[in-house]
């Protein structure tokens, strides 16, 4: 979202606005999440396939979707976690990311993946409204073939109140930034990095990658300045291309400092809030590369300018859609968890009879019609492309066009599919397509989102 | 070893009521007027009736599930009397159980009517339906044309035929079937557009424009059937008797496998290849003097003339900018101005296109009379082209 139409949208009442409107932010279309972000940075992350064994899953975020249902869980059933691994959702503050990180690198062996994904809310005309971005992070932690070695954390906890929101408030109250910098950056930031070389026998040199996060704007140039770090060594603060993220930021200002770093590098990272977390690593020259990481995620994203579009899809405007949108999709609970794992995973049957692969799993084969055949194939990593479509105008949609159509897999299944993000050029039978787990449809009666997977063209 | 139902049952009468809008009627005034009519034209009292077959596919606008809505509408007390649902085809269904009924021997005299109340929702186009716990869990939330809309793009990738080219060839489609409407005085559109304004309407799911799709209509049509023998015994001389009654169900494989190609309806193409074996028809663009087709939307319309062997596979397209299925061309196709212009109550649109070939059989069509007719055919589809319920009603002199 381009900053400049938001401040454009609010200048006849808001023109101070103006002076922030400079670049743009990471926007959420309306059936993505913290779930959804995080389920797409993890599959970046762990690559196509099996996923590994794991020995803990952990989504930290100040705008998960549920606040009694583990949104971690979610993750995992659409990863296709092995259903023993342990999962946890992080939160109450936007240093919460960093946090899950540190308790996952200082747990006992085993592999472990931190997740960190914000779809923070602002009120209209807020100066979070111009700040706030959404985006998802995700780090797999553990032993053995490393892109980076943990070195230590530092943590201060303070009761330095900058910004805060209440368990059913919908937008954050923030101090005024001057405070915050000055008293709160300032003072305790600097320390904590000290502290944490300190400890760990590093000269303030030795750090070519510094990075922070959930402090104003030019507060990570103000705090290399007190630690002697030179601005080149500062990390992108991916304000201008993403926003704030919140607890997502520090992650992903790590991820940018693991793209930018040479191996012996000491990698600084700071998360700022009630004091600050401070993170610190030395780059290896092993790990899994991801196949399209931050800097290839920040360079696909397409300019948005409609600003009553992200009011809609932020849910902060209600627009009429007409009698077609008073459907109540009440999910049935008792048929969601028959389900669960086709539904929630992507995983479909593979018929041992016949070889035809299928979705959904019905207990006939779609093919052969033999009974009780097919075992599970997942579908989420397929290559696939349109073999039907259209561009529905009459349905209620909260993204029009709805694009549908029957989404041909090369593993042979065809499934009905919503196609989201369509771009200028439009589709046709034959585009390629990739699966993106979002939120399918959300009960607004009974407050529950449900999720399932649609196509993205990728052509 | 079966025999199909050719020539066992006749229909003694039919009614059908004018389409449309109809804010002065409910289902239950829609269903008498209908039925007032068939009964009138069989000539036989409402006690004779033996079983009855009620058409109504959408129960929560309409007037809810069970047959019991007819029954007591109609004050037919005590028959048996069935609710059948199976969605735009309803209305071929309960003519099949009726049919059915009577061949078997079980009754004399039966009715099957079908209705639909489709404005009392509130805005156009259909009401949105569920489709099941599981299936609501991931299949997404399309509108009909979207559904039929996607035979376009199918169309278009097999026979390399451009967007352009076949939204000619579509709009060629409705505007034929809006210079029939003109001629119905019970259809719910009856005034002829032009070729511009069909082509530059606006998308409801594209390539489909406003004029690319049926009406949205409330009405209710009827027939009594018997059997030859009882019909004659009654008076009737010009006797229209069923030839064929086909039905053909998905099985998912359109939509579950890489088996179809978004071209066409395979459902039609097997209930016709059935129907026509079951009235004896081996050229039908010779044998049949009209065809009364599914055209919810025109690309269905375009398809189907393929898919019922009246066009050559790849050549609908051309065929209909031709005038092929005009209502002076070599097959006149919805001559009553179809679903587009006569309207779809969805129950009750299957009866209604057996009702056009039984006034033209009869010679009672006016206006818009054929010369001659001897044999028609119906088509009326449910659900969706990948995922659906295809229907084939074969009706003629005997």
């Amino acid at each position: 979202m381009a900053r400049g139409a938001i401040a454009e949208a609010h200048a006849w009442a808001l023109p101070s606005l103006k002076g922030l409107a400079k670049g743009e932010k990471a926007l959420c279309s309306w059936d993505e999440d913290a779930i959804t972000l995080a389920v797409e940075a993890a599959r970046d992350c762990l690559g196509p396939g099996t996923p590994p064994k794991l020995a803990g899953l952990t989504l930290a975020s100040t705008s998960a979707p549920f606040a009694d249902l583990q949104n971690a869980g979610v993750a995992a059933g659409a990863l296709h976690l092995d259903t023993g691994v342990p999962c946890l959702d992080a939160s109450g503050s936007t240093r919460a990311g960093l946090s899950a990180l540190a308790q996952s690198l200082e747990a006992a062996a085993g592999d472990r993946l931190v997740l960190a994904a914000e779809r923070r809310a602002a009120r209209p005309g807020s100066v979070q409204e111009m700040q706030y971005g959404a985006g998802g992070a995700a780090l797999l932690v553990g032993e053995g073939d490393l892109a980076a070695r943990y070195l230590g954390r530092e943590s201060i906890m303070v009761p330095f109140v900058d910004h805060f929101r209440e368990a059913d408030a919908r937008y954050d109250y923030a101090w005024e930034e001057r405070w915050i910098r000055d008293e709160g950056v300032a003072r305790l930031v600097p320390q904590a990095v000290k502290s944490l070389l300190k400890r760990l026998g590093l000269g303030v040199e030795r750090v070519a990658q510094f990075g922070l996060s959930g402090a104003p704007a030019g507060s990570d140039r103000m705090v290399a300045k007190a630690l002697t770090i030179t601005p080149d060594r500062i990390i992108p603060d991916l304000i201008d291309e993403v926003g704030d993220a919140g607890a997502a930021h520090a992650p992903l200002l790590l991820i940018g400092a693991l793209e930018r770093a040479r191996p012996g590098d000491v990698i600084v990272v700071a998360a700022f809030g009630q004091g600050c977390e401070v993170l610190a690593f030395e780059m290896q020259d092993g790990g899994r590369r991801p196949a399209r990481g931050l800097a290839r995620a920040v360079e696909a994203g397409v300019t948005e300018t409609a600003y009553t579009k992200l009011l809609s899809f932020g849910g902060e405007l209600s627009l009429d859609w007409g009698p077609r949108s008073e459907v109540q999709p009440k999910a049935a609970l008792t048929q969601q968890y028959r389900a669960g794992e086709q539904i929630t995973g992507f995983i479909g049957g593979r018929c041992s009879a016949c070889g035809q692969v299928q979705f959904p799993r019905l207990p006939n084969c779609v093919k052969c019609a033999a009974t009780a055949t097919q075992t599970p194939f997942p579908l989420a990593d397929e290559k696939a492309k349109v073999a039907t479509y259209s561009a529905d105008w009459l349905m209620f949609y909260p993204a029009p066009p709805l694009y549908v159509g029957l989404v041909q897999f090369d593993a042979g299944a065809r499934v009905l599919m919503e196609i989201v993000e369509v771009g200028a050029a439009g589709i046709d039978v034959g585009t390629p397509l990739r699966m993106v787990f979002r939120l399918k449809a959300h009960d607004n009666l009974r407050h529950y989102g449900r999720y399932f997977w649609k196509a993205v063209p990728t052509a | 070893m079966a025999t199909g139902i050719r020539d066992k049952v006749a229909i003694l009468g039919m009614g059908c009521t004018k389409f449309g809008e109809r804010w002065d009627a409910g289902s239950e005034q829609l269903m008498t007027e209908a039925f007032n009519e068939a009964l009138a034209d069989a000539g036989i009292e409402r006690k004779q009736i033996q079983a009855a077959w009620l058409g109504s596919a959408l129960e929560y606008v309409n007037m809810g599930n069970s047959a019991i809505p007819m029954s007591t509408g109609l004050r037919l007390a005590g028959i048996p009397v069935s609710r059948m649902e199976n969605m735009c085809a309803t209305g071929t269904e309960v003519l099949r159980g009726a049919a059915y009924a009577v061949a078997s021997g079980a009754v004399d005299f039966a009715l099957a009517l079908g209705v639909e109340k489709l404005k009392d929702t509130g805005y156009g186009g259909l009401p949105i339906s569920g489709r099941g716990t599981l299936n609501d869990l991931w299949m997404p939330y399309c509108s009909a044309p979207a559904g039929f809309a996607q035979l376009a793009s199918g169309y278009r990738a097999k026979w390399g035929i451009g967007r352009d080219d076949l939204k000619q060839a579509m709009a060629r489609v409705s505007w034929k079937s809006h210079q029939n409407g003109v001629k119905n005085p019970k259809a719910h559109l009856r005034k002829a557009v032009s070729m511009d304004s069909i082509l530059h309407a606006p998308m409801i799911a594209e390539p489909l424009g406003v004029f690319d799709c049926c009406g949205v209509s409330d009405g209710s049509a009827c027939a009594i059937l018997t059997t030859p023998e009882i019909a004659r015994s009654l008076g009737k001389k010009d006797l229209v008797t069923i030839k064929a009654l086909q039905l053909s169900v998905s099985g998912g494989r359109e939509s579950g496998s890489a088996e179809w190609d978004g071209s066409h309806v395979v459902n039609t193409r097997i209930a016709a290849a059935r129907a026509y074996q079951e009235a004896g028809i081996t050229d039908p663009r010779k044998q049949l003097s009209q065809i009364e087709v599914h055209d919810c939307f025109s690309i269905t319309e375009l398809v189907t003339m393929e898919d019922l062997g009246v066009s050559d596979e790849g050549r609908a397209v051309y065929d209909i900018l031709d005038g092929a299925f005009d209502a002076d061309g070599r097959l006149p196709c919805q001559i009553d101005g179809g679903l587009k212009c006569f309207g779809h109550p969805i129950g009750a649109s299957g009866l209604r296109m057996v009702y056009e070939h039984y006034l033209q059989l009869l010679g009672r069509a006016g206006e818009r009379q054929l010369k001659n007719p001897t044999l028609g055919l119906s088509h009326n589809l449910g659900g969706v082209p990948y995922n659906g319920v295809a229907a084939i009603s074969i009706v003629g002199l005997q």
